[in-house]
């Protein structure tokens, strides 16, 4: 067991940074423990947990702000914007299902992973409502940028390389959101029935239209039928148009059915949350691309590694769960070799994580780049150790 | 004498320029060099035309591989590079010193791909804004990020000042909607972040990119969100005779749920000096806004009324709601002629600090009372949905001390932004007018973070320097760069 650390305020935090610089240490960050999986095996002296370092310290609903100490859970976000009719439009997936963790997921986490949900496509990825952070770097002390106003070009955009970074280049203490109106009413249009390619090119036309869709994706496989789902929000009234238009602009004689209420919400959180993929055994990959390029992704993806999949972001994100080898994984990386955009392995064995690239192995320009900043941030190597290795010089994998 | 100072050009390249330029020449058998001063003094500033200072010369590079060898020679001659889109920056972030070569984007001009079912663009970054939107038009869509300017601004000056508009309070800035680049280093070496999919594995180099005003690389080449246009929009303009009033009916629209694609502010200055100018009949009122929303016939009369009611029950002085094209046209035509109005008026210099929705109408009243302390008039126009202020300071460029006097009201006002909350710049960008208020808004670490990652891709400091950073604080790296 290492010893865990769990400091209630900022200054408690550098102060660690400041003892693990001086005595050549370093720690695996962690807050509510739920997405420890993705990533490296992080091999750390110690551990800081974040959670005592919690609770909302701005909201002003008027000015569409949020600023959250990070440790804050994402449930107690959610409640307080809730009750002013609001929400943080990412939509973050919740990675307890993908790895049975336990534990409340915290708004640190969320950034660090630049957690979004299906909502990606029309309000933007964490890093887009992200506005503001405060962290303790490498050397100890508190660096801000950013702020709590949503319109900020001062300086370089460190909020930006923050969002995504797993905590490698810092703790981050203070974290800020520009945040959005909640709609009034939610529903999804099903399709039954449609072929992969048939879906991507009638969610490419919804994208397309001025309906302004906030969810697309496809399940190949529910209920030995397809179902294709279109999201819409907003107004009573304006749904009642936009799921007509819809209809009328997509569908010729598939089965359509309407989807509202509880039922809706469920079926969304299935969708983000990936609830259908938690087989522990098997290994579960996360893919984003160009949409048109998803249906031959998939195809090859089947037919290299025979697996499940299902499409998020209109075919620009593809799920995909199967048997937890080495081969498949490699297969993967093989078949991405083919397109642009990148593959992660979320799930797996740490057999399987030791022997490929978790992350999508970068160009080495990138990555040199991506290394030196690292360096620059923490250059006694404290934060994180091994979480991103695989990405390092040369990619590997 | 103005007040932000330049450092001192470097005397050992100014003694090689014609080696450099030679240099140059060699590495662009396919293109000239720039460097009779006739020529070069045309690239002497940008929009903050104060400031001007001719480059030893000019490249206009036609692809990526041009913008490498240019990069790669000026990197081994140890000669600063000044990139430059269309030159209308307000903060003097193109402005060229005499040591510095300037690396303009005029002839980067291609749209290289249109991809409607997967919706992005990629062009080479010299296009201009609104060529963006011209290329998918007829397709029916449209690139988001709209400045006022967007007919001249190059997309390349976009992306470096992370650029915003009108409509930016529903479809983000132009980092928000920025899938890609190609990116050229400071030694020539060609990299691409991003692309045709979205977000990516790795730090966001992609978002680190946007704003960096010049300063990591040079970008050649975009992938651009493009989006499909809405069915329509109308405008609502609503006058009050408070400006507290004002505030209060943005803080409860933004409240009530609805997201209006723009909400714009005016102050009598302003309203006055437009009406006067466009004829656009604008009421007699100390406040005014315009609040633009989107959608289908139906969907727009909705948000209308629900606006109306909102603003009905502060008492407002004037609420003309627009049912036409027409009368949109006339709605908008006052405020869209405001810089040119104020132009017409006096010199003015415009100031772009961002505060919290929630402080707008404590600041507009500070504002006034600088306004009395330095004895300067000031117009305010701005973006009041998301708190991006647009102070017009009035003076007379041709009055010995003025602009100074404008200077030190301006750096009164971002300092109170910043005080309240807010911050330097919204969306013009440091460059060099804000360079030494910095500190004002970020600590020497804060800075120092800033200027570490700077080194990871400039460690020469070669690219745009003297720029973003304040002077004193960054004259140690920009000294010890090396120069052969
Ligand atoms: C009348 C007027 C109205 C304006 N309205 C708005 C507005 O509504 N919203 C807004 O945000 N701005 C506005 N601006 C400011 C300005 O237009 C924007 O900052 C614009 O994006 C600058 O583009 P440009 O092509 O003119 O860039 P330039 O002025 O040429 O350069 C701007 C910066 O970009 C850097 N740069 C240029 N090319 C490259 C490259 N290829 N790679 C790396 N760095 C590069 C330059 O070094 C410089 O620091 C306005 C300006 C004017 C004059």
């Amino acid at each position: 067991m290492t010893e865990i650390l769990s400091p209630d305020n900022e200054q408690a935090v550098s102060q660690i940074i400041l003892d693990c610089k001086a005595n050549n240490q370093s720690v695996k960050i962690t807050s509510g423990g739920t997405r420890s999986g993705l990533g490296g095996t992080v091999q750390a002296t110690k551990t800081l947990s974040l959670k005592s370092l919690s609770g909302i310290t701005l909201y002003e609903p008027a000015a569409l702000t949020l600023v959250a100490k990070s440790g804050t859970t994402y449930k107690e976000i959610q409640t307080t914007l809730a009750a002013e009719g609001q929400r943080l439009a990412f939509e973050p997936m919740d990675h307890r299902s993908i790895y049975t963790s336990q534990g409340e997921p915290t708004i640190g986490g969320i950034v660090a992973g630049n957690i979004s949900g299906s909502r990606r496509i029309q309000s933007g990825a964490c890093r887009d409502a992200f506005i503001g952070v405060r962290y303790i770097c490498g050397h100890g002390e508190v660096v801000k940028n950013g702020g709590r106003v949503m319109k900020n070009v001062t300086g370089l955009d460190l909020v930006k390389l923050m969002a995504g970074s797993y905590g490698t280049l810092g703790v981050m203490t203070e974290v800020s959101f520009k945040v959005l109106p909640a709609p009034e009413r939610q529903a999804t249009l099903l399709i039954a029935g449609l072929s992969v390619e048939q879906a991507v090119n009638a969610m490419s036309k919804a994208l397309g239209s001025p309906f302004e869709v906030t969810g697309v994706a496809h399940l190949p496989n529910n209920q030995d039928t397809s179902h294709t789902l279109l999201r819409v929000e907003g107004f009573d009234s304006q749904v009642t148009y936009r799921l007509d238009k819809l209809r009328a602009l997509l569908v010729t004689n598939q089965d359509v059915k309407i989807i509202e209420g509880s039922k809706h919400e469920d079926l969304w959180q299935t969708i983000r949350n990936v609830d259908i993929y938690n087989d522990q055994a098997k290994q579960l990959w996360r893919i984003s691309v160009k949409p048109s390029d998803a249906v031959i992704i998939a195809q090859q993806l089947r037919e290299k590694t025979n697996a499940d999949l299902y499409f998020d972001w209109g075919g620009g994100l593809i799920w995909a769960q199967m048997d937890d080898q080495l081969t498949n994984a490699q297969s993967v990386r093989q078949i991405m070799t083919g397109f642009g955009g990148f593959a992660t392995l979320v799930r797996a064995s740490a057999t399987t994580k030791s022997k490929i690239s978790v992350f999508q192995p970068q160009a080495s320009g990138v990555a040199k780049l991506s290394a030196l900043i690292r360096q620059k941030s923490d250059p006694s190597g404290i934060f994180n150790p091994n979480l991103l290795t695989s990405m390092n010089l040369n990619g590997g994998g | 004498m103005s007040t932000i100072i330049m450092p001192e050009p470097d005397l050992a390249i100014l003694d090689r320029r014609d080696e450099i330029i030679a240099a140059l020449e060699r590495a662009l058998p396919e293109n000239n060099v720039i460097s009779e001063l006739a020529e070069t003094i045309a690239y002497e500033c940008d929009g903050l035309s104060a400031y001007r200072c001719p480059p030893l010369a000019v490249v206009l590079p036609r692809n990526t591989q041009e913008v490498a060898a240019i990069m790669r020679t000026c990197y081994e001659l140890g000669v600063p590079v000044v990139p430059r889109g269309a030159g209308t920056s307000l903060a003097g972030g193109a402005l060229p010193t005499a040591d510095s070569i300037i690396l303009g984007t005029a002839r980067l001009n291609q749209h290289l791909d249109i991809d409607i079912p997967n919706r992005f663009i990629r062009v080479q970054t010299g296009v201009t804004n609104l060529s963006v939107t011209g290329a998918v038009e007829d397709q029916n869509f449209f690139y988001a990020p709209d400045p006022s300017s967007q007919l001249a601004c190059a997309i390349a000056g976009n992306i470096a000042m992370n650029s915003g508009g009108a409509h930016c309070l529903k479809y983000g800035v132009t980092t928000n909607n920025l899938m890609g680049v190609t990116l050229v280093q400071a030694d020539g070496e060609i990299i691409t972040l991003g692309g045709e999919h979205l977000d990516t594995d790795g730090y966001d180099l992609l978002g680190l990119i946007c704003g960096s005003e010049g300063q990591l690389g040079i970008v050649t080449e975009a992938v651009l969100r493009i989006l499909p246009k809405p069915e329509g929009a109308r405008p609502i303009l609503i006058g009050f005779d408070e400006p507290e009033t004002a505030g209060q009916c943005v803080a409860d629209i933004i409240k009530s749920g609805i997201l209006p694609v723009a909400i714009e502010y005016m102050d009598r200055l302003i309203i006055q000096v437009t009406d006067k100018f466009s004829g656009a009949g604008y009421p007699d009122v100390e406040a005014l806004l315009i609040v633009e929303v989107e959608g289908s016939e139906a969907e727009i009369d909705q948000q209308l009324e629900k606006i109306s009611a909102i603003a009905n029950k502060l008492n407002p002085a004037a609420l003309r709601q627009s049912h036409s094209e027409e009368e949109s046209a006339m709605i908008w035509k006052g405020r869209k002629s405001a810089f040119g109005a104020v132009g017409q008026l006096n010199d003015y210099m415009c100031l772009d600090g961002t505060v919290p929705v929630s402080k707008l109408s404590d600041v507009l009243k500070a504002i006034g009372e600088l306004s009395k302390k330095h004895d300067m008039q000031v117009g305010n126009v701005f973006h009041a949905g998301d708190g991006n202020m647009h102070p017009l300071i009035l003076y007379d460029a041709n009055k010995l001390g003025d602009l100074e006097r404008a200077e030190a009201f301006g750096a009164d006002i971002l300092r109170l932004c910043v005080e309240v909350g807010g911050c330097l710049t919204g969306e013009h960008g440091v460059g060099i007018e804000k360079r030494d208020l910095m500190g004002v808004q970020y600590t020497g670490t804060d800075l120092e973070a800033q200027m570490s990652v700077k080194d990871c891709f400039d460690p020469n400091w070669l690219l745009n320097p003297a720029k973003v950073f304040p002077l004193a604080l960054s004259a140690a790296r920009r000294n010890r760069a090396v120069r052969p």
